[in-house]
């Protein structure tokens, strides 16, 4: 759906490559592009200003390097400052003070509290922790049923709470019910409410002011556009909040909120949710959201891996090839030795945010042994086979298989994985995780 | 995962990826089977909520209403800009343009729409910010008022309608206010718990039921929610029932196991009703920003989208991302959700929408 950045900025900065300087001027209508694609990606408005501001005065000034073209160079720029600009600060869940300790996740209706809440039990579990989860939703239908449910199924307690108590009250209760039951650190799920509910955001400050809490975590939808910055900055205004866990960010949403919300309250993201179930939550790697916003996978690593291992114009033509489903299988046989300059396949998938957990993926790891065999059998074919899988049939595969010391199923499994593939890869360009193309191409 | 391991091997294991539908490859109900008896919450017409005192407020005195509120918040004078007839200047169009991309509208929407408005500016054919905010909601009507004329909805007994969306946006919440709508209206309504996945969807549906004194047919929790809207669909049938709404687990449009899910369980209906779903809802939250681009084209390129509604206005995100969306798919904005109770369901007015958007 969306172009992305380095494609972009690559035809806008074609003419200056070997031009020595960035200068204000010739990296004007790059920035502009810069800009489209932070609001495309649902930075917030006036952040993507400061932004522009931040790297034009970063980039003028700076020698084009001999090995990236320009563009690049802008990217990787634009990219540090994303990246500086979420990371850094503690990154833990405060579980310091308070006994038992507690952690309150608040934030807008629908945004992921409960089904949260009950990850991160789990994830604290594993810390070694004890963790008991508390319902302080009484006003949401069936929600204290929700997380009750939750905590069944993962085998961790749930305080009884019941809609007829006020939630502070709940907390209160809950506090002496927590060390009765053996458990350490409480994690109160409270009720979505609006920004501007004047009413819930008191009610809020009641439960911290009787908890009190060990962190406070705003949760945040990835999805979200403009006003995150508006609602982030009442959440963090009205509870001092610790930090922001980002959910939803299993979809293909560019996740722009994240900058958004860090840069009006300064407050680091700690893990991200990824999906419905208790063990989709990771922690927050600022360079991968920085690459995801601007539409790229973990595009800078990627390209840093790249500079030595890959010839930049062979890259370019896969990656067109790929896009356009003329990907032969010589192609996928050059892209393995290349791959496997750059490390092992698994590696630099998952790299790509959203992309690591893919089903496909799966099918795709391969061990270097498999990538052996698989350029085997690539190089027993001929080149019109190579060109054209479609013509492989039964007798060649046999020829295929004998020469290259493998058996005809090995042959049809490939095949088969090829078609997959490029399945896959019409499916992504069409879901606008273009860049898919470019990881595998490098 | 190998790329050697044998095929059905492999086909296990992607078959255990698929978390949430597990009975993907268990035979359809079929029609000559005996519907199973749904287990039903009785109707209880004496719940039904008091009528709200803002009730009569119509929809644009309620979101002017919250947008005052917003305003005091946010400090923004949004309106301010408007209401003195000043001269334009380079900074008004900034300014405008920056109130659009803040309303979620999306960039290239906001710069299609500025573009002749510019030019007029510029040659001096709009002079004004009243002239100004006259033509943009022009403008914006001529992309949206089309795609809502002539759009009764079908007359059909029962109607079917089925509601889909991503995670959290308000799908259940919508339903229990629609069947509140219809039920004002003298319909006889049923609700369908077709979300048998998330814990405790079904018991919030349930309270739904029960606040609106409706019917509802559901299932146990995790069984095929292809089944439970064959029966929902076939009961309201045998009982009937003026209107059917199908509640679905949320789920990302980029999960194609669950997209074909909201297939399977649309030809469910049809071998229940054929023709049915004769609706297929999709709910966007206001909050959602340009994704909401990519959600309204994958839903509706699965299972075909007949309407839109947009939930949350009642916070301070605007939505504006479902002009674009309403006038590149043709699907109109039913209605509007603008809070959490039964009555803060309105039916969407394009005028007035486009008023709270600058
Ligand atoms: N795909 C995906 N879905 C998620 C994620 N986190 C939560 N959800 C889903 O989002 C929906 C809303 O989640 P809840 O946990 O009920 O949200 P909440 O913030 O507690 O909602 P309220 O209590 O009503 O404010 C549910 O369908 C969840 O399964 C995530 O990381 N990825
Ligand atoms: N303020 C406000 N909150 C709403 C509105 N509509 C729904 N909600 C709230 O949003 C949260 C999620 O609503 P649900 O109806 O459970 O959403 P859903 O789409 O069914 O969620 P899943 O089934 O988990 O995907 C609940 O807390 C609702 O009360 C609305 O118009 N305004
Ligand atoms: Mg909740
Ligand atoms: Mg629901």
């Amino acid at each position: 759906m969306f172009e992305s950045l380095s494609d972009r900025l690559g035809s806008v900065f074609k003419k200056l490559k070997g031009q020595g300087k960035l200068s204000e001027k010739n990296i004007q209508d790059g920035l502009k592009e810069v800009r489209l694609a932070l609001l495309e990606a649902d930075v917030h408005y006036k952040v993507v200003k400061t932004l522009i501001a931040a790297i034009k005065e970063r980039a003028v000034g700076q020698e084009v390097l001999e090995s990236l073209t320009p563009g690049q160079q802008v990217v990787k720029i634009v990219n540090e400052e994303l990246t500086n600009l979420m990371g850094g600060a503690n990154e833990e869940i405060n579980l310091s003070g308070g006994h038992p300790a507690s952690i309150m996740l608040v934030g807008l209706q629908g945004s992921g509290k409960t089904t949260t809440a009950g990850k991160l039990a789990v994830y604290l579990r594993g810390q070694g922790r004890k963790p008991y989860l508390v319902p302080v939703d009484v006003y949401r239908p069936a929600a204290i049923e929700q997380l009750t449910k939750i905590g069944k199924e993962l085998s961790i307690p749930v305080y009884p709470s019941d809609t007829e108590t006020k939630p502070e009250k709940i907390a209160e209760l809950a506090r002496i019910k927590c060390a009765q039951e053996g458990c350490d650190t409480m994690i109160l799920d409270t009720a979505g409410r609006l920004h501007i509910d004047d009413e819930l955001m008191a009610e809020l400050g009641r439960i911290k002011a009787t908890t009190p809490p060990s962190d406070i975590l705003l949760v945040a939808d990835a999805m979200t556009g403009q006003d995150a910055v508006n609602m982030a900055k009442a959440f963090n205004d009205a509870m001092d909040v610790g930090g922001v866990i980002l959910t939803k960010m299993d979809g293909d949403a560019r996740g722009g909120a994240a900058l958004s919300i860090r840069s009006i309250t300064g407050k680091p993201i700690k893990f991200i949710g990824t999906g419905e179930k208790s063990n989709a939550f990771e922690a927050f790697h600022p360079n991968r959201m920085a690459s995801r916003i601007l539409g790229m996978g973990d595009v800078m690593t990627l390209i840093e891996k790249a500079q030595d291992a890959v010839d930049v114009k062979k890259a370019a033509e896969l990656e067109k090839k790929l896009r356009k489903s003329q990907f032969t299988l010589e192609d996928f046989k050059d892209q393995m030795v290349q791959v496997r300059k750059m490390g092992s396949l698994e590696d630099i998938l998952s790299m790509i945010p959203g992309m690591g957990k893919s089903k496909h993926l799966k099918q795709l790891k391969g061990s270097d042994k498999e990538m052996i065999k698989i350029e085997a059998i690539i190089n027993s074919m001929t080149l019109e086979e190579r060109r054209n899988h479609s013509i492989i049939n039964g007798s060649r595969r046999k020829r295929i298989a004998k020469g290259s010391g493998t058996t005809v199923t090995d042959v049809n499994q490939l095949l088969k994985n090829y078609t997959q593939v490029m399945k896959m890869m019409k499916k992504i360009n069409k879901g606008g995780m273009k860049k898919m193309g470019r990881m595998l191409g490098l | 995962m190998s790329w050697f391991k044998k095929k059905d091997k492999a086909e296990k294991a992607q078959k255990a990826n698929e978390d949430k539908n597990p009975e993907q490859e268990a035979p359809e109900v079929k029609a000559e089977e005996p519907a199973a008896q749904p287990e039903e919450a009785a109707p209880a017409e004496e719940d039904a909520p008091p009528a709200s005192s803002r009730q009569e407020a119509g929809f644009g005195a309620k979101l002017k209403d919250k947008l005052a509120k917003t305003r005091d918040v946010l400090n923004t004078p949004i309106e301010d800009f408007f209401i003195t007839k000043t001269e334009l200047t380079e900074d008004s169009l900034e300014e405008l343009e920056e109130t659009l991309i803040t309303a979620d509208m999306g960039v290239n929407t906001v710069m299609d729409l500025m573009e002749p408005i510019t030019e007029k500016v510029n040659k001096k054919q709009i002079t004004n910010s009243k002239e100004l905010r006259a033509a943009l909601t022009d403008a914006m009507l001529d992309l949206i008022k089309p795609v809502h004329e002539n759009k009764e909805l079908p007359n059909k007994k029962p109607l079917v309608i089925m509601v889909v969306g991503v995670n959290g946006v308000g799908k259940t919440t919508t339903i229990g206010k629609l069947a509140a709508n219809f039920k004002k209206q003298g319909k006889k309504v049923m609700l369908v718990a077709g979300d048998t996945f998330r814990a405790a969807a079904v018991e919030q549906l349930e309270i739904w039921a029960q606040r609106t004194g409706v019917q509802i047919v559901r299932h146990r929790d995790n069984s095929d929610p292809a089944a439970v809207a064959y029966d929902g669909v076939a009961a309201a049938e045998a009982r009937g029932m003026d209107v059917v709404i199908i509640d679905t687990a949320g789920r990302l449009h980029t999960q194609v196991n669950l997209m074909e899910e909201l297939k399977k369980i649309r030809r469910s209906c049809h071998k229940s009703l054929p023709g049915s779903p004769h609706e297929t809802w999709l709910v966007i939250d206001a909050n959602t920003g340009q994704n909401a681009v990519s959600q309204a084209k994958l839903f509706h390129e699965a299972i075909g989208v007949t309407g839109m509604v947009l939930t949350k206005v009642d916070g301070t995100a605007k939505g504006g991302i479902v002009v674009s969306i309403c006038h590149d798919m043709d699907v109109p904005i039913r209605y509007i959700g603008l809070g959490e109770k039964a009555e803060d369901l309105r039916e969407f007015e394009a005028r007035e929408f486009i008023k709270a958007l600058f």
